[in-house]
Parts: C-alpha cells; structure tokens; sequence
C-alpha cells in the first residue's frame, strides 16, 4: 500500500469476508469484496435484502469484524481490534443514522446529542455548548428541550443526526435514513445530508431506494456477497481541509 | 462514561418508570426494615440480660446445698446439710481472688409498718452484701459487720417495702415489726425493678443473719449457724471456671466429702444460668432475622428479575448506546449501577421504616430496644450488596449483547 493511497482513502477493504454459520450451512454473506471509499464521498450502497449491504454496512460502521480480508477505517484496522477498540473507533470516526431515528425516549433532544460525548475520551468542556452547535447545525436549535415525542419524524430524524455529527465523525453512515418518512420530508434529510458532505463529511447511505441513491455521487450494488457494480455518477470529492 | 455520568443515567432510567422502581425496591424496604426491627429487639433483650448480669455482679459464684447436677442424678436438696458460716469463713480464707462474700439465710415474714400488713421476705446477710450483689443502699446506710456479730435488729428495706408499708414517706429510723419481731429501718436499696423471671426484687427486707436466726427462722435446723446460699464475689477478670473449682474444693474439705464421692452442694454462676436461659430467646431472635434476611433475599431476587426485564425492554437502547461508542464496561456499569442505586434507595427507606417500626415497638409494647450503628451500616452495606449480586447478571447479560443484534431488536 502507497503513502498516497492510504492518505485518500478513508476506508479500505481488501478481500473482506464474512462468513455466518447457519447450522448447517456455510452463508457467504460477504465474498470477498475489495474497495475503497475516499474522503469526502457521498456514497450509497444498494442492494435486495439478501444482498451483503446490511453486513457490508456493519463492517463499514465497525461494529463487527471480517471473517477474512484487511478491512482499514480511517487507517485503523477493524480485522485485527477489540470490541472495546471497536467501541472506541466508532465513537470516534463514525456517526450512525437509522431508520427508526433511535432516540432515548423521554429524554430531551439537547440530551439525545450529548450522549455520544459521554461515551468519549476527550470530550469539549461544555457538553451541553456543543449539542446545542450540532442541533443548530441540522436546524433544531429551538427544540432543544422537546421530547421525541414531542417532535415530527422528521425533526427527531435531525436530532439523530446532529447526535450523529456531535463528536465530529469522519464517516456519516446512515441506515435507511428516510425509510420512516415521507417524500417531502425525505427529500429534505436528503438535502441536509448533502449540505453536510458539502462541508466536509463523507456520507454513506444504505438504501434501496433508487431515488434516494440518485442524491449521491457514487453507487455501490451489491448482489450474493459481491460488488456488481461501482458506479461514479459525479466525480467530485467534497474535501475540507 | 465517568461514574457522575452512570449514576445519572441510572437516576434518570429509575425516575423514567417511578411506580415500577417504587415497587421493586419494596421487597427491600420490607427486607431492610424487618432486619433492623428484629436486630433492635434482640440487640435490646441482649443489653437487658447483660444489664442484669452486671447488676448481679458478673464474677459473683453462689453456692447452695443439694446434690451436684454432676453424675446426672439428683438426690435432692433436702437431703443434703445445710450451709453455715464457717463454710463462709473457710472460703474467704481459702480460695484466692475473693473480693468478699456473704451468706444469705431466707425466711417469709409479714412486714407491718404504719399499721399496713405486708407479706414479703427477709433476708439475712452479711455486711458484703452490697458489694457482693452490687445493690448499692439509696438512702440511709447498710449494717456493718459489727453490727451483724452482735445481731443488731436493723433491716435494710428494698423500694417495694417503702411504697407498700411505708407509703412511699422515708422509712429511714423508723419502725419495721417482722413476724412480730420490732426491726429499725437504716436504709433503703436502690430500685432494681423485676428480675429475669419477673418477680420483683425491690420487694425484700434485708437484715443482719444473726438477727434473722436468732429471731426469724425456725429452730429446726441441723446446723446452729445455718445458711441457705452463701454468695462470693470474685476480682474482675479473674477465672471463674478455676473459681469454681477452688470452692467446690474448699468446699469439699469443709463438708468432709471423701474422693469419689458426689458433692452435696451445688456451685453456680448465675451470669451463666441467665445467659444460657436466654440463648433459647437469642436463637428464636436469630431465626427471625435469618427470616427478615430471606426477605432481603426475595427482593433482591424481585430486583433481579425487574433488571432482567428492564434489559430486555431497552435492548435498542443498549445497541444504540454501544454504536455511538459505549464499550461492553460502560454499559455494565450503567446497569450495576442502577440495581445497586435501586437497592440503596430501597435500603434507605427500609431503614428509615425499620427505625420508626422499632421505636413504636419501644413505646407501645414497652420491649427494650437497641438500635446500634454498626446495624445501620450493615443494613445499607446489605441492600447495596444485594444490588451488585443480583444487578450483576441482568448487567453482564446487557454487556454481552452484539450492537448489531440489539440495534436490530424489535
């Protein structure tokens, strides 16, 4: 591996399996795959259930390891860590985004944001100061103290994301992100997603919806554990220095 | 995540479901709550016995005539001579560490002061007595040896005597007519309320041994200086086993017993006879706590299984916390610490419930009760261990959850 390859790319897979034992049966759920994901990408990944794309996604979001294969996030090797360096690089590097949002119920949005600070080495000095920058950022910063119940699904979809974006991630990986919402309101998450790899993050969006994957700049298609297909539709990087 | 950050979660989480918090820490509030009562109760019926033994005097020995209980037959009191008081003055000359010693010689009399007849005892001692007994002389003043040796009818009268014949008025230089017999009042003892057995001590006339046998007791006694108990008072801390041994051996040579043969006496330590008495009470007692303590035991299993189901409920939450960064520590902490927050809470309260329970056992069954601090920490130490034992397993399950499994938990 080149300085420069392994300087642009944030991720990298090198034959990357993942392998699950069903009694049995031997599935392939990942066959040895190979790819690399640079800074800056707005990146989705598609495919039938079936296909490897919940499985790649894990992998990409560590929290599970390759069977086999060199997996590298942000230069750190995922196939060789402990569930605890685990733990640790994904507070870090990644900020995850789900379908049914995932807020602590009966707790506020400021407090839904702070969490990922709780669980960090080194945390700002005013936690509350930095979830109300990240609740401004994805354009909550007057919800502050409301519930998730207390908010619309497209509103606590934005307090995830500002908890996802609070400890400054690397990597945005959202799962399905609109899954739960309507058009109007996907289509605005969808922008915000832009807007945020505009200024520097690199997003992946698991999807299987051809219309949210159109929003990105490259589309990842899986099919029985492989890459069909890598498709760059626009080539430029959004990359902050 | 720092503990300040656990224990706020955990008080969050608990405050989140109140009603269901309130009731699982309510087997460990009952659970608390009745070890402390039962423990006061005890602890007081303890300190009541050992009050009783100290006011006995700790390291007194009485002896008393009768078959030793040694061999496992009795062949009765009645049988065996009486005591006198050259076996008293053989002890004090023979047995070492004796501090002093009294004999006691008791006749039933009827008491009659300010013209009101009272059926009480007398007893008739030596000038030891108040040292011997620990039954100091509250107003007035006790004979002395002298008078004792020139049979002085002086009488010494408990609290009993004052209130019943005296009407309560100071009995001190008056007139005390036993069985016909004209005694002077010289003092009054100190009030010592109802004994183990619930008779009451403070109704009693002491007098000079000399003075009851001359005047009181009947005449058919084998022995002209006849004793019924002789009572001896040992320097504290002396061995009152080898004590035992050296009356029953002085006591031996003064009643001529040959080698082989039983004693026909008996040497006892009363502080031994009540506190044996009372270990059929302290083992009931104990059963009660082990009792209360099986109910601690029942809500930490009650915890255990709200833990296990709590786990279960936010196992999305557990998935989401390990995505954003919680390690498998973080997260078993966080509910080892709730179970043990939860515990703690309930062992305040329990202790707070076990404290007011006890004292409205002191006021309305007007039982003794101690309650002692050493029990208190217990209490809270309990109920916290109770917390890290039974939180465990619902926490470790937590921990050991895959992020992936549980984001993916419906």
């Amino acid at each position: 591996m080149t300085a420069a390859a392994s300087k642009a790319a944030l991720v990298r897979g090198e034959h990357v399996r993942k392998t699950y034992q069903m009694s049995a049966e031997v599935i392939h759920a990942l066959d040895d795959v190979s790819f690399e994901i640079r800074r800056g990408e707005f990146l989705s990944i598609m495919g039938p259930s079936g296909s490897g794309k919940s499985t790649l996604m894990n992998l990409l979001g560590a929290l599970d390891r390759p069977s086999d294969g060199v997996l590298l996030i942000d230069g750190e090797p995922v196939n060789e860590m402990t569930s605890d360096q685990l733990a640790g690089l994904r507070n870090r590097t990644i900020g995850f985004v789900f379908q049914q949002f995932n807020l602590l119920k009966r707790t506020t949005a400021l407090e839904n944001v702070k969490l990922p600070m709780l669980y960090s080495r080194d945390r700002p000095a005013n936690l509350d100061l930095a979830a109300e920058q990240a609740l401004e950022k994805v354009g909550l910063g007057s919800r502050l103290d409301h519930h998730p119940s207390q908010l619309s699904g497209g509103q606590q979809q934005r307090v995830a994301i500002a908890r996802a974006l609070v400890n400054n991630p690397q990597i945005l990986l959202a799962d399905e992100p609109t899954g739960a919402l309507d058009t109007e309101t996907s289509n605005e998450i969808m922008e915000l997603f832009t807007e945020l790899n505009k200024n520097g993050v690199t997003v992946i969006i698991v999807t299987h919806e051809q219309e949210i994957a159109d929003w990105t700049n490259r589309i990842m298609r899986l099919r029985d554990g492989k890459i069909v297909e890598d498709q760059r539709l626009k080539g430029d990087l959004h990359v902050v220095s | 995540m720092s503990f300040l950050d656990s224990l706020v979660a955990a008080l969050k989480a608990l405050r989140q479901n109140l009603l269901r918090s309130v009731l699982t820490t309510l087997g460990i509030i009952i659970g608390v709550a009745s070890v402390i009562v039962m423990s006061s109760i005890n602890a007081g019926a303890q300190q009541r016995v050992e009050e009783q033994i100290a006011s006995l005097g700790s390291t007194m020995l009485s002896i008393s005539p009768g078959a030793s209980r040694r061999g496992g037959r009795s062949s009765g009191a009645a049988s065996a001579p009486q005591l006198s008081e050259r076996d008293l003055n053989a002890i004090k000359q023979n047995v070492p560490e004796v501090i002093d010693a009294t004999g006691e010689l008791r006749v039933a009399a009827t008491a009659v002061g300010n013209g009101t007849d009272w059926p009480t005892s007398v007893n008739g001692v030596h000038a030891a007595y108040t040292v011997v007994r620990n039954w100091p002389v509250a107003e007035g003043r006790f004979f002395s040896q002298q008078e004792v040796s020139s049979g002085r009818r002086y009488a010494v009268i408990g609290a009993t005597i004052v209130e019943e014949v005296f009407g309560g008025t100071n009995p001190v230089g008056a007139q005390l007519r036993v069985s016909n017999v004209p005694f002077e009042v010289i003092g009054v003892l100190a009030e010592k309320g109802q004994n183990q057995f619930g008779r009451d001590e403070d109704d009693l006339i002491l007098a000079p041994t000399t003075a009851v046998r001359a005047r009181l007791s009947g005449r058919d006694s084998t022995v002209p200086d006849q004793l019924d108990a002789l009572r001896i008072l040992f320097r504290d801390g002396a061995d009152l086993s080898r004590a035992e041994t050296d009356l029953e051996d002085v006591m031996r040579v003064q009643r001529r017993i040959r080698p082989g043969q039983a004693d026909n006496f008996r040497v006892f330590n009363v502080a031994e006879f009540i506190r044996a008495r009372n270990e059929t009470a302290q083992t009931f007692g104990m059963l009660l706590a082990a009792t209360a303590a099986i109910s601690l035991l029942v809500g930490g299993i009650g915890i255990m299984n709200i833990m296990l189901v709590s786990v279960t409920e936010r196992t999305r939450e557990i998935g989401l916390r390990m995505a954003i960064g919680a390690r498998k520590r973080d997260i078993l902490i966080q509910f080892l610490v709730e179970a043990v927050l939860l515990c703690m809470i309930g062992g305040l309260i329990g202790l707070a419930v076990g404290l007011g329970a006890s004292l409205l056992v002191a006021n309305l069954a007007d039982w003794d009760i101690l309650i002692n601090v050493s029990l208190v920490m217990v209490a809270i130490g309990a109920s916290a261990a109770v917390g890290v034992f039974f939180g465990f397993f619902p926490a470790r399950r937590a921990a050991k959850l895959s992020p992936i499994e549980a984001l993916r938990y419906e």
